[in-house]
């Protein structure tokens, strides 16, 4: 193991927390047997489907089925990618299917026996298992090839799809399916040595492009079965609260409306107006009238809470980790330091507000989702309507964002509309379509949390002692991902394995427990543990009069993987050169999902106010399979994390959500949206993760590079509740 | 029933007269390419081109165009604009969960048919009123430059 990989497996990581988290649980119900890919095209004649992940037709088309879903992070492509390379097909010859929900085949090998995406793993988890997915079926044709042509298997070689020997004998993959079918599949078969790769490392265009700039994709919101009928939602006003009862007299008098039914899910509880489509089904929820018996539903303010949560600040907390002795350096440091960060809630806000359509059948259920975690939805589902999980069937559609809101161990909006289906009593498919005020005011927030530090430096400031204190809600706490100690890991990530070398370090959680719903958002625990731990690592070279990079790099010399990626940026973004009078830059380095990454945000001072013009990344996410779509994660974490920085939060009022659309809710819009370039670290390590890594790192960016500027840290987000806003 | 011109072809519904546009697209019509993304005209995934100009058909009746001309993605792509721009689009790698991007890429048809060769600020003013939640304005904005300067070549 090299100082890299060490360097990466050192502490827990989310995705293990998860793994053990969920074997436990699922163990329990998975049935036993060997399973087999039993969708129609997989056995139809004639074409040839050496395992579960590739399937290669007579017309030479290449279909590699993805147990991922694709909701804008590039899977699809990535993963096409992987095979690609190892069967050395032209890249037009792909295409990419979504594959079926079953959890012996295309378990997310990260998470153990279940079936998902998430934690920023798609690629990495499936980089070995694709590449010998390809090798083999490349092996398959090229016996094929050597059996028809009566020469040695090692002749032959594969270009652009085509298989060839220098005899002059040449013939395209779909020439070779019939015979490569009838072939026992290898066992043994080697996959490329990334010496050899000539796709991998290299930009493919995106399988989805297409599709999607014509209109043609199809989102669940764009599914219609014969019969189908549209369910518009009540929900209770505040968390907890049930139906106590209801008049639809009035609804049921707008054309179109079907039926009007309660529901009762583990999630919530509501009222759906059944209609023939969307604009009637509306109409009739907006007529309902529901009276609601709120005996136990959630009634605190947010403001209230951020109270309790400082008061919390000052009590010690349940150790999460502790080297040294931080009390006794803090007594014998020169200077300290002492901080309060504060986070509000944040809600997803996906493009495509949270739907589903479900059809049951005869101890079966039909699922069309943009589908992330396979596994648990089919586990709830089943729960709900008493049948067995392998006989809830989803259909992978593409996903309109996800940021985490799709992947719910409680399976909330699929389970609704199971309900409101079985609610109904028929066998009629029912697409469950939320407004976007019920996609916002639904909930699964990123929780709130209020985070202390405090630090110690000794006389010629050098950092000595890190204490670092973190009040708020547990995601897994109840859930199948429960590790059931007292330290929950997305809770304290990024903080608890701060990579900077500081002889005593403690870290303590606080894990609140009220009523409001709460899930992973996009690089979940360090949407936080970054903003803190950077920004008050800034705070302390500011007042130590330490160059933020220089003060970095003294700490990690223990981490040549963090370093290499902070001198990337520093060098891209020129911050050893001479600056402008009017330009402020701001830094910041984190590691998240395995992947690091340093961004350098670039203010310029303007009579309108700080503009952010640009944000220079360096990212090291081992091999990067394609360079192209790791800039598109850079860009896009980029944007999600600078909207939350600038203006996401979501407030209750009296257990009420303040928020409902993008006017109160408000969102990064184009004109706000700095140039990005993004540099990529060299590398020969497994790919790590991409989709997340970039999001928590322009936060404390863009607010050490405001700190620059005024001399102001920012201790609490969104900026625009501070009265920061950018030009 | 009603009457409308979309995408140059008459085309009746039965919708009620207070439906919006986008469903009597997405509902009545079966063309799903316009988006539903919040139903109060801010975020501009259900952008569609009445007489030519970027509207939300989220918030507009269908009975207030029943004498419009309507052009949706599914057909944008027949004009000189809107296929340089869905070749920009796919040029530049835009989309990424793509959602917003039939939205996205009316608003930028739109943009570029009164003006072929916009500036940033140009952009900003047409663009700003389509969310894209995956943030791909980056690429957004090369794309729009890139179809300008295809078709001023």
């Amino acid at each position: 193991m090299s100082a890299i990989e060490k360097d990466a497996g050192i502490h827990a990581t989310r995705r293990e927390v998860l793994k053990s988290g969920a074997a436990l649980t699922i163990a329990m119900w998975l049935p036993g047997g060997s399973a087999r890919a039993t969708d129609a095209d997989a056995t139809k004649a004639g074409t040839f489907v050496p395992n579960a992940f590739v399937r290669i037709a007579e017309d030479s088309t290449v279909t590699v089925l993805s147990k991922h879903v694709e909701m804008g992070q590039g899977a699809y492509t990535g993963l096409a990618t992987i095979v690609a390379e190892e069967l050395d097909a032209d890249w037009d010859q792909i295409r990419v299917e979504g594959a079926p929900a079953d959890a012996k085949l295309y378990n997310n090998l990260a998470f153990g026996p279940f079936q998902g995406t998430g934690g920023s793993t798609a690629i990495a988890n499936s980089y070995d298992q694709l590449k010998q997915a390809g090798a083999t079926a490349r092996a398959m044709l090229v016996t094929a090839a050597a059996n028809r042509w009566n020469v040695p298997a090692n002749e032959i070689t594969i270009a652009s799809g085509v298989v060839q020997h220098k005899s002059g004998k040449s013939a395209r993959f779909g020439e070779l399916v019939a015979d490569a079918a009838k072939l026992p599949v290898p066992t043994d078969v080697k996959p490329k040595d990334p010496s050899t790769y000539n796709r991998i490392g290299k930009s493919a265009p995106r399988v989805d492009s297409k599709a999607k700039s014509t209109g043609t994709a199809i989102f669940t919101q764009d599914i219609k079965l014969p019969g189908m009928l549209t369910a518009v939602v009540a929900h209770p006003p505040r968390f907890g609260g049930k139906v106590k009862s209801f008049d639809a007299s009035k609804a049921k008098q707008i054309k179109g409306v079907m039926s009007v039914v309660a529901f009762e899910t583990p999630a919530r509880a509501g009222v759906a107006v059944v209609a023939t489509d969307f604009w009637a089904a509306k109409k009739g929820r907006d007529a309902l009238s529901v009276e609601w018996d709120e005996s136990n539903a959630f009634k605190q303010s947010s403001e209230q809470m951020l109270q309790e949560y400082r008061e919390l600040t000052k009590q010690p907390g349940d150790i999460a980790k502790q080297e040294g002795d931080v009390e006794k350096a803090f007594a014998s440091a020169a200077r300290t330091f002492e901080a309060i960060y504060e986070f509000p809630y944040l809600a997803h806000a996906a493009m495509e507000p949270m739907n589903c359509v479900v059809q049951i059948g005869q101890g079966s259920c039909e699922v069309w989702n943009g589908e992330q975690f396979q596994t648990a939805d089919q586990m709830n589902i089943a729960k709900l309507l008493g049948i067995a999980p392998k006989d809830v069937k989803i259909n992978q559609l593409y996903a309109g964002g996800s940021f985490g809101r799709r992947a719910n161990p409680a399976s909330d909006y699929l389970v609704e509309t199971a309900a409101i289906a079985k609610a109904m009593g028929t066998n009629d498919p029912v697409k469950l379509v939320w407004t976007r005020e019920d996609d916002t005011q639904a909930g699964y927030f990123r929780p709130m949390y209020v985070h202390w530090l405090k630090a110690g430096v000794d006389a010629k400031g050098k950092i000595i002692a890190w204490q670092h204190r973190i009040v708020g809600q547990s995601i897994t706490r109840g859930t199948i991902f429960d590790s059931k100690g007292k330290i929950d890991n997305t809770s304290v990530e990024g903080a608890q394995n701060l990579p900077y070398r500081i002889p005593n370090l403690q870290v303590e959680l606080h894990t609140t427990e009220p009523n409001v719903p709460v899930l992973w958002w996009r690089s979940v625990g360090s949407t936080h543990t970054a903003f803190s731990t950077e920004c008050f690592l800034d705070d302390i070279a500011r007042e130590t009069r330490q160059d933020p990079y220089a003060l970095r790099r003294s700490l990690l010399e223990r981490h040549p993987r963090h370093l290499a990626v902070l001198d990337l940026a520093a060098e891209k973004s020129g911050w050893k050169k001479k600056r402008a009078a009017d330009e402020f830059f701001g830094i910041a380095l984190h590691e998240s999902f395995n992947s690091v990454v340093a961004q350098v945000a670039k203010l310029k001072k303007t009579p309108n106010g700080p503009k952010l013009v640009n944000v220079v990344c360096a990212v090291d996410c081992g091999i990067a399979v394609n360079p192209n779509i790791v800039a598109m994660q850079m860009e896009s974490g980029i944007g999600y994390g600078l909207s939350a920085a600038l203006m996401g939060a979501v407030t209750l009022k009296e257990g009420r959500v303040e928020q409902g659309n993008f006017d109160d809710y408000p969102v990064l819009r184009i004109n706000e949206m700095p140039a990005v370039e993004t540099h990529i670290v060299p590398s020969r390590n497994k790919p790590t993760g991409v989709g997340e890594p970039g999001t928590p790192v322009i936060a404390p960016a863009l607010a050490n590079a405001l700190a620059q500027l005024d001399g102001k840290p920012t201790r609490s987000l969104p900026l625009s509740a501070q009265g920061v806003k950018l030009a | 029933m009603i009457t409308l011109d979309i995408n140059g072809q008459k085309l009746q519904t039965d919708a009620e007269p207070d439906t919006p546009l986008l469903w009597v697209l997405r509902d009545h019509l079966g063309m799903t390419g316009s988006k539903f993304g919040c139903g109060k005209a801010l975020c501009g995934a259900c952008t569609v081109h009445i007489d030519g100009n970027a509207t939300r058909s989220c918030v507009l009746p269908v009975s207030a165009v029943t004498a419009s001309k309507i052009t949706t993605i599914e057909a944008v792509g027949q004009s000189k604009v809107g296929k340089a721009v869905q070749d920009a689009w796919i040029a530049e790698d835009v989309p990424q969960c793509g959602y917003c991007q039939s939205g996205q890429i009316m608003s930028a048809t739109a943009l570029l048919t009164t003006n072929n060769k916009p500036t940033d600020a140009d952009i900003d003013a047409a663009m700003s009123g389509n969310i894209c939640r995956c943030a791909t304005y980056v690429r957004i904005r090369a794309a729009i430059k890139r179809a300008a300067g295809s078709l001023t070549t």
